[in-house]
Order: structure tokens, then C-alpha cells, then sequence
């Protein structure tokens, strides 16, 4: 497998736009007038501290969450104003892989492919094997459909995990630290699959993780979360020497530097007085 | 919200994911294989606790039965007493606790973990209703259950008096037998006790999954839903028992 990393830096197109978008919970504000282009058939990193609010994206480009105010729009639509059953629709056209794969354990490898396939096509049933088995065949994990989600590895879990978000070919791809816990040559397969998947199909892919160094192999461009806003962007290589604070904080781990060591509790600051 | 209105606001949330549920049937083969193999799971696999327990149930009610009736020399009757007891109250009311606690707990544990792993979130974000795919069949395979392990509770129970009666005490089996075939009338007691167990079915299976479904995504928040099921099934099933007998009798 050969990777090219930031060769594809997708199109001039812009598939997802992000329009001052606020979300918070409770008194606390997660993200704060965030504005995102992302272009077509690129692989865009978000990066940033623990609870600084990346996964969130993700949750807001999916339709699990509504933006307080501000738009974000995929491929034209607003999702922000979707109706359970539009969105019900809209994430036919996505994949997702979330951080421990969350594979259906009650059933086996191939079943657990076959499901979207299943639920929203009528493909005969000859057709839904030789699909699985082509996905199966692709991750690598050719011959294991009939063993159950406890028999398999961290990584043979994320990879079959991987089979089922793109079973259905999908546009967007999300993942959700995608490469956490895993050992390095798990860590290595996992970002080539991502990488050709994403040439070879044409597909738009949102990442969030820690990790910077994958991500500077992996990613076309990045964005930097921090204190709810973003606090950085570009392509990997820029960001690495980047003379931003908070930006040259987060990706040469710092523990000095703007962005915030301890918690910040709304109205902390008042309860002192109490 | 406070002590009075959360519960209020709760069971308002429980009858909407019921709603949610049942406008989900579609009747499709698929729904209705998930259907069976979640009866299977969960009713067929609880076939022997409630057979050893009803056998056991009929031979201590028979044991006290025979005492109580001995003293006005109507041991006889002991038949029709353990009949009525059994078909009317006690088949439908225990099989529903035994059913609750070895069922509900699961699907509640089983639901519960589901969402602590995430799987519940995967299936929305393929677009799948997991309301329709997890929740529903275990729903309906509790429904389907319990009335037909009430119906083997109550015959095993039967069977435990007649060994107890019969075999043990020597009553006449001829007098045994005539009695509970005279005594116990089909529509108002079997049938009757039927509807219970249905009733009690649903409401059981209803709060297993529900719980398991707002079970807050922990170890700690899976095992106090699943406690949350056992004490809330229990308590709904002897209040609703307590309504349906007043109407049905």
C-alpha cells in the first residue's frame, strides 16, 4: 500500500461550510463563532485539547446536535435545520467510525457489515455477500466474517468497523480517534486505509484525534480547537512551525502557554466569593 | 424538576418511547424473524425457572390449602383452591416477577451496554432507528412471553398439587380432578388470568427497555437502571394487578 499524504488537497469546491457557529451547554460555551470551508475529497484534521469541543463538530456535521446559533451546511443543505426524518436521509450519504469501533456484539463480522446494506437497500442476498466480502477483502480481514466482535483485536475491530462505514460508499467519512489505543502497525494500516479509501472512492474526510504526528502524515489541512474557538489552521506543515502561542503550544506539547492547564468552570470565579 | 414532577415527567417520556415503538411495526419478515429469536432469547430461555418455580409454588399451596381445609374437613376442595388462586392471581403475578427479574434485568443490562459502547450512536448515525431495531422486538417478545409462560407456570403449578395431593397426602384423584374441571371456568379465570399476563408482558418489557435505553452510559448508570427495572416492574405489576382484578371480578 503506498500512501500519499497531502498530495490530494481536494477540490476548490467547498462540500461542508460553517457559518459562526455557536453551541453550548448550559452556561458553558463548546464552540464560539466558528466558521469552516472544507473542500471536496480532502482530509481535514481537528486537533486540540481534551473537552475543547472537536468530537462536538463532528456531532454537529452529523445532525446529533443543533447548533445554538449560526448554519452549517453539507453539500448544499442545511443541516442545522434538518428534520429528524431529512437527517434520517442525509446520514445515509455518511460513514462513521467512532473511537472503539462500536461494532453490534450481538452479531458476527459479516452480519455486522451487512447491516446498512440491509436496512437501506434491497440488494438480493448474493449481492450483499460478495459486498461484504469485497469491503472485508479490501481491509485486509479477508476469511474472519464469521467470528463474533470478542474474538477480534483492537485493530481487526477498527478495520472491520472501518468495512461497515463504507460499505455503502458514502461522501462524508467522519472518525472520531480513529487511531487511539491501537499499536503502531495497527495505527499505520488504519491511516492507509483511511488515505487510499478516501482517494480512491472521492470521498471528504473529518478527523478528530491527538495525535499530531499521524496527522501530519494523513492530513490535508488542520484546524486547531482551543478555549472554543479555533485557535489555528493549515496544512499540517505550516502549523508545525507555526510562531501562534497557542498553536506551537498544542503541537510540540506544551505545558506553558495559552491554552488553560486547569479547568474553566463557568462562574468559578464567583463561587470563590460564596 | 423536583421529587413530585420527575417522576411524572418520566413516565411521560416512557409512554412517548412507547409511542415511538409501536409506530414502528411494519410486520416486515425481518421484523418478525427478530421478533422470534428475541422470544426465543428471552422466553424460551426462561422456561425453567418458571417451570421449577410453579412446580414448587403448587405443592407448598397445596401443602397449606390441605392444612386450612382440614379443619372443616374440606380437604377435598383443595383443588379448586389452588386453581382459582393460581389461575386468577398467582400464575400471572409470579411468572411476571420471575420474568422480570431474569428477563427485564437483561435486556436492561443488554440495552444499557449497548449504549455505553457506543453501538446505539453507530446505529443513528447509519440512519437506523434503534428504537425500532433493539428496543421493539424485545418489547413484543416480552409481550408474546409471558402470557405463554404464565400458561406453563400454571400447568407445572398443577402438576406440583398433584403430586403434593395426590401422591403425598393420598387425596382421591377422581375428586381432585372434577372439582378444578367444574370449579374453574375458562373465560373468567384462564382467560382473565390470561390478560393479566398480557398486560403484565408489556409492562415489564416496557420498562426494561426504556431503562436500558436512558440508562446514563456507565458501569454505575447500567446497574441502577437495572435495579430501577426490577423495583419499578415488581411495584407496576401488583398495582395493575390490583386494578385489573377489581375490574375483572
Amino acid at each position: 500500500m503506498q500512501e500519499s499524504a497531502s498530495q490530494v488537497v481536494g477540490s476548490e469546491e467547498p462540500v461542508i461550510r460553517i457559518r459562526d457557529l455557536v453551541f453550548r451547554r448550559g452556561r458553558k460555551t463548546i464552540l464560539d463563532g466558528i466558521n469552516m470551508e472544507i473542500r471536496r475529497g480532502s482530509i481535514v484534521a481537528f486537533m486540540g485539547p481534551s473537552g475543547a469541543g472537536k468530537t462536538t463538530i463532528l456531532r454537529l456535521i452529523s445532525g446529533q446536535l443543533r447548533p445554538d446559533e449560526g448554519t452549517i451546511e453539507v453539500n448544499g443543505e442545511l443541516i442545522s435545520s434538518m428534520s429528524d426524518r431529512e437527517l434520517q436521509h442525509f446520514r445515509r450519504n455518511i460513514g462513521v467510525l467512532l473511537q472503539d469501533g462500536a461494532l453490534f456484539t450481538d452479531l458476527t463480522v459479516f452480519e455486522n457489515i451487512a447491516t446498512p446494506v440491509r436496512e437501506h437497500t434491497d440488494l438480493p442476498e448474493p449481492l450483499i455477500r460478495r459486498l461484504v466480502m469485497s469491503k472485508l477483502n479490501a481491509v485486509g480481514l479477508g476469511g474472519i466474517e464469521y467470528l463474533m466482535p470478542h474474538d477480534l483485536s483492537g485493530g481487526m475491530a477498527r478495520r472491520v468497523a472501518f468495512a461497515r462505514a463504507v460499505v455503502l460508499d458514502p461522501d462524508l467519512m467522519l472518525y472520531d480517534e480513529p487511531m487511539t489505543g491501537l499499536d503502531p502497525i495497527a495505527v499505520s494500516t488504519v491511516r492507509t486505509l483511511m488515505r487510499e479509501t478516501n482517494n480512491a472512492l472521492g470521498l471528504t474526510s473529518l478527523v478528530v484525534t491527538h495525535n499530531v504526528k499521524q496527522m501530519g502524515h494523513l492530513a490535508d489541512y488542520c484546524y486547531i480547537i482551543a478555549a472554543a474557538k479555533i485557535a489555528g489552521e493549515g496544512p499540517p506543515a505550516e502549523l508545525s512551525s507555526s510562531t501562534n502561542p497557542g498553536v506551537d503550544q498544542f503541537m510540540n506539547g506544551k505545558v506553558e502557554g495559552p491554552i488553560p492547564f486547569h479547568y474553566q468552570q463557568p462562574g468559578a470565579a464567583w463561587s470563590l466569593l460564596d | 424538576m423536583n421529587k413530585i414532577t420527575e417522576p411524572i415527567a418520566q413516565a411521560g417520556q416512557c409512554l412517548i418511547f412507547m409511542f415511538r415503538m409501536l409506530a414502528g411495526i411494519r410486520l416486515s419478515l425481518s421484523q418478525i424473524l427478530t421478533v422470534l429469536q428475541q422470544t426465543y432469547l428471552i422466553g424460551a430461555r426462561s422456561l425453567v425457572i418458571i417451570m421449577i418455580c410453579g412446580f414448587f409454588v403448587g405443592m407448598v399451596l397445596s401443602l397449606q390449602a390441605i392444612n386450612a381445609l382440614e379443619q372443616f374437613g374440606a380437604s377435598d376442595q383443595v383443588s379448586l383452591l389452588v386453581g382459582k388462586s393460581l389461575f386468577r392471581e398467582l400464575g400471572p403475578v409470579l411468572t411476571a416477577l420471575l420474568f422480570a427479574g431474569r428477563a427485564g434485568t437483561s435486556i436492561t443490562a443488554e440495552i444499557g451496554l449497548m449504549k455505553a459502547t457506543n453501538q446505539i450512536e453507530a446505529m443513528e448515525l447509519m440512519a437506523i432507528d434503534p428504537i425500532q431495531r433493539i428496543a421493539l422486538p424485545r418489547f413484543a417478545a416480552g409481550v408474546i412471553s409471558v402470557p405463554l409462560l404464565t400458561a406453563m407456570f400454571n400447568a407445572m403449578a398443577i402438576l406440583g398439587s398433584v403430586v403434593f395431593a395426590i401422591g403425598v397426602m393420598d387425596l382421591d384423584s377422581g375428586i381432585f380432578w372434577s372439582k378444578l374441571q367444574t370449579g374453574i371456568y375458562f373465560q373468567k379465570d384462564f382467560i382473565g388470568g390470561m390478560w393479566k399476563s398480557f398486560v403484565f408482558g408489556g409492562t415489564v418489557s416496557l420498562i426494561a427497555v426504556y431503562f436500558g435505553y436512558s440508562a446514563r452510559p456507565t458501569g454505575a448508570g447500567v446497574g441502577t437502571a437495572t435495579t430501577n427495572t426490577v423495583v419499578m416492574s415488581s411495584v407496576l405489576v401488583l398495582i395493575f394487578d390490583f386494578i385489573m382484578t377489581s375490574f375483572l371480578t
